[in-house]
């Protein structure tokens, strides 16, 4: 008997807990939106949304694995956005058949067209770009990515993983301009010049130079801007301060620039708040945020650039079309195995 | 019992043949470029870590046991549980806390060079755990209880009369542990050690962390870098046959032996007393492991997280995230418990090799890791989501959401599938140590099969239980990678915000975080440790909760 009492309310308690969720994925006044970005980026942008719209904004925080689970949700998926990093991991998305194209004069106003779909099934939202972190000591103003593979810098550069998307991205821009042969030259280059095996992340490259393990490093744009803010602690602050950051380019090309973006899933339930949650994001308002929060470059024209990311210098974007760029991402991720780059 | 037994298997090997679907696809010529550039490198590194990682966990938890049962010294009671404070420790945090304690400049060797009075960091030559050694001598050090403690427990339950015996034929102290102890704890050893091993090989988040490339980051590499699903699900299979090959090789080395506990309960074997040296020695071998795998790291992540809360206050959805990962570890382990009870306790009563079969291959899980295992886990899932709402649209009208991905269900399946081997085998052990004629007493003196369950096997084994769930709701805990793939909505565990933090970089916020993943994980941890000191409870509490282990043993 004391069995069959256990039983049931164990069963009261899981339908009590279920019953606490609601199932129904279309419903006024929300979005859902699922995303790789951290929480903490994100959740400004979306509570500045919700007190601007109403609509409330309901959300999967996802490492990997989203655009699998999305397919794998079919025509029942609660997803309405999906936003991600890296023009490689949005192109997965569109292999998968998990997105919609969908139009907004809007959209297409404040996005450049070499930066969003031309049939509205991907949009970018911010741009960072991938640069140089270097020892403020050091006499060093400017640098062509090429130059990273210098035996001059052998033992003083720090990197994270080769196989992480921000170095693959930055190797198939590699490849775009120069040639799979040339690339994979250059990847052992940089591969000897390493004062550490490649690990951590960007910002460990900025704690490792001022802890005078390198002199050089690569991260991306935004991750100086949080932690010289403070945003990320006082340590973190005096590494952003230990470094200066230098906006490096291809030989004949521009900065390599990567995206932050988004899709409207395939069976969005909430399709048009999920076009108004898009919208939102690059707005004037939002834009700002992007900038002057996450310190990412606004892909609105006109928009302001956080003092901190101005202060790099001016961006000059490599013109290198993204879809040649993302088109050679496998191969450069299979380089980076070839060359031993993570060993 | 051996249909439900039956299901409840194919239930939980779902996610397994889930990949091996997945892995037909083919490969997308994967293969030739991961055997050339990949696999020679990943392959001998996981080796490495493996072997290292074997190597140390044993060392430490069968001399750490031995210790505690051999020798008597002032505070022996109190490390007896202190030395299973690390397992409350994931991975991926003492990765963290030992980099930042130690990098050049972390407070280590900010004190250090105080010391010596010198300046410019970079100077000392700190080793940097960003290392093969560094990450064998971390996930050493947080994974070594899982040998202390069924080793311990043997010892205990076993050592006694036999040690005492060896004593008379004139065998030395140390005779007795390498002629006597050792070859008697190498079930526990070898269950414990596997259990080590599994999470060694399935971890991620530590490993690339520290810069150490296995067979794991590999198919990450493959999957998400190279959009390669099939490929990635390949290497996965493939190393989950790794991993059985291994636990077969170790059970087939031994295959001739018999380990038949006679006692139920054994008088401990008079320990040593410690004096001088010696005594010194002990306290340094017994603190050592504490310090390193839990105190050090832990008063870390409270200096950290004082200064998050003194800068801006508790972070405002702590106690949400609390509740909701002590309510999803706890369904989860009660899925976790009644599938492994089921499993093995089919094995008891039926004997049939189907219901063998079923306890080793619902076990699989455990091998493979958590993203993988949840990624073949989602396609069935979802199918069976979408089945329940047009079922629910059939009977009710309107359009139904998917209640098991949206209500948190999937999780605790997912754990369960996972977990279930560390249930399973622990009820299994406990099982093993019930004589029987115990269940042919029972039902000669007219119990139905049900009270036999009810009234001799379950009060029997309620140490077996508890033990076993103790450890799965400690792991579930931890677990990061499935929760963050088949969460809900808005739902957030502290180990999910702790890695919203980390990949942010704020790690002054994710530190109160893990300080409270480490504070709740203490609790069953202690109990754990109260648990293995009854002796009238040890040889059946924390007995090897043998994973694959059980899923591999071939009937005799």
């Amino acid at each position: 008997m004391k069995k069959v009492g256990f039983l049931r309310s164990v069963v009261s308690i899981a339908m009590f807990s279920l019953g606490a969720c609601s199932f129904a994925s279309a419903q006024d006044g929300q979005v859902n939106l699922y995303t790789t970005r951290e929480p903490g980026l994100i959740k400004p942008l979306l509570e500045a949304f919700t007190k601007a719209s109403g609509v409330k904004v309901n959300a999967i925080f996802f490492k990997d694995g989203m655009a699998e689970r999305v397919a794998a949700e079919g025509s029942r998926s609660p997803a309405d956005v999906l936003m991600t990093v890296d023009i490689g991991n949005l192109i997965d998305l569109l292999d998968r058949n998990v997105t919609q194209p969908v139009k907004s004069p809007a959209l297409e106003a404040a996005i450049p067209a070499n930066l969003r779909a031309a049939d509205g099934s991907w949009f970018t939202l911010a741009t960072r770009a991938r640069i140089v972190y270097a020892a403020k000591n050091l006499s060093l103003d400017a640098l062509n990515y090429e130059n990273l593979a210098d035996p001059a810098w052998k033992g003083k550069i720090c990197i994270r993983s080769g196989q992480h998307p921000y170095n693959t991205a930055l190797t198939a821009a590699y490849i775009a301009h120069h040639g799979v042969d040339k690339a994979e030259a250059w990847l052992r280059g940089v591969k000897a010049n390493l004062a550490r095996k490649p690990g951590g992340g960007d910002r460990e490259v900025a704690r490792d130079i001022l802890g005078g393990l390198c002199q050089i490093g690569v991260g991306n744009s935004y991750y100086i801007g949080i932690m010289r803010s403070g945003q990320g602690g006082a340590d973190q602050k005096a590494w952003g301060e230990a470094v200066k950051a230098i906006l490096p380019t291809f030989e004949g090309g521009g900065t390599q620039v990567n995206i932050s973006g988004a899709s409207v899933a395939k069976f969005a339930p909430n399709k048009e708040n999920a076009i108004k949650l898009l919208e939102y994001l690059v707005s004037d308002e939002a834009q700002k945020l992007y900038a002057s929060h996450d310190f990412e470059y606004p892909v609105k024209a006109g928009a302001p650039i956080d003092p901190i990311i101005q202060s790099l210098g001016a961006l000059k974007v490599d013109p290198m079309p993204l879809a040649d760029i993302v088109k050679h991402r496998k191969t450069a991720s299979e380089l980076m195995d070839k060359v031993g780059f993570d060993n | 019992m051996l249909l439900a037994s039956c299901l409840l298997a194919c239930a939980l090997v779902a996610p397994v043949a889930g990949l091996v679907a997945i892995a037909a696809e083919g490969s997308g010529g994967a293969w030739p470029h991961l055997l050339n550039y990949v696999l020679p490198g990943a392959v001998r590194d996981t080796l490495i870590l493996l072997t290292g990682v074997g190597c140390l966990v044993i060392a430490m938890g069968t001399g750490l046991a031995w210790l505690m049962t051999a020798y008597e010294f002032p505070g022996r009671r109190i490390f007896e549980w202190a030395l299973l404070l690390p397992l409350a420790v994931p991975t991926y945090i003492i990765a963290y806390a030992w980099l930042d304690l130690l990098h050049p400049v972390g407070p280590v060797q900010d004190a250090l060079r105080a010391l010596l009075g010198v300046t410019g960091a970079g100077v000392l030559p700190v080793p940097d755990v960003r290392s093969m050694g560094g990450c064998i001598l971390l996930l050493s050090f947080v994974l070594y209880p899982y040998v202390f403690m069924p080793t311990r427990a043997l010892f205990l339950m076993q050592a006694g009369g036999l040690l005492e015996a060896a004593r008379m034929l004139g065998a030395g102290r140390r005779g007795v542990f390498f002629r006597v102890a050792l070859p008697l704890a190498r079930p526990a050893i070898a269950l414990g050690a596997s259990l080590a091993l599994m999470e060694t090989l399935n971890d991620i988040g530590a490993s690339e962390f520290l810069g150490v490339r296995t067979l794991s980051v590999s198919i990450y590499a493959t999957w998400v870098n190279r959009s390669n699903l099939p490929g990635a699900a390949q290497i996965a299979l493939a190393l989950m046959a790794l991993a059985v090959a291994l636990i077969l090789i170790e059970r087939w080395a031994r295959r001739r032996q018999r380990y038949v506990s006679q006692t139920q309960r054994a008088p401990r074997a008079r320990p040593v007393r410690l004096k001088g040296w010696a005594l010194a020695g002990a306290l340094t071998a017994a603190s050592l492991p504490v310090l390193i795998g839990f105190v050090f790291p832990a008063l870390y992540l409270v200096a950290q997280a004082w200064r998050r809360i003194a800068f801006a206050g508790l972070p405002h959805d702590l106690g949400e995230q609390i509740r909701n990962t002590v309510t999803l570890s706890a369904f989860g382990t009660l899925a976790a418990l009644c599938a492994g009870f089921m499993l093995a306790y089919a094995v008891r009563i039926t004997r049939a090799p189907l219901a063998a079969a079923s306890l080793r291959v619902g076990s699989l899980g455990y091998a493979i890791p958590g993203t993988v295992l949840a990624i073949g886990l989602l396609p069935g899932l979802m199918e069976l989501d979408g089945a329940l709402a047009d079922a629910i649209d059939w009977a009710l009208g309107g359009t139904a959401g998917l209640i098991l991905s949206g209500s948190g269900a999937a999780l605790v399946y997912a754990y369960a599938t996972r977990f279930v081997a560390i249930s399973a085998g622990g009820v299994e052990a406990g099982l093993s140590k019930l004589s029987p004629s115990l269940d042919c007493a029972a039902r000669a003196l007219g119990e139905t099969a049900g009270g036999a369950l009810r009234r001799v096997h379950l009060p029997l084994l309620r140490p077996a239980l508890g033990a076993a769930a103790l450890l799965v709701f400690v792991d579930c805990m931890k677990e990061l990678p499935m929760t963050l793939l088949l969460r809900p909505l808005n739902y957030e565990t502290l180990a999910t915000h702790l890695y919203g933090e980390a990949a942010r970089g704020t790690y002054e916020d994710g530190a109160v975080a893990a300080l409270c993943i480490v504070l709740v994980g203490l609790a069953p941890v202690i109990l754990l440790g109260r648990l293995s000191r009854r002796p009238s409870l040890a040889h059946a509490a924390p007995n090897p909760p043998a994973p694959i282990p059980s899923a591999v043993a071939a009937s005799p």
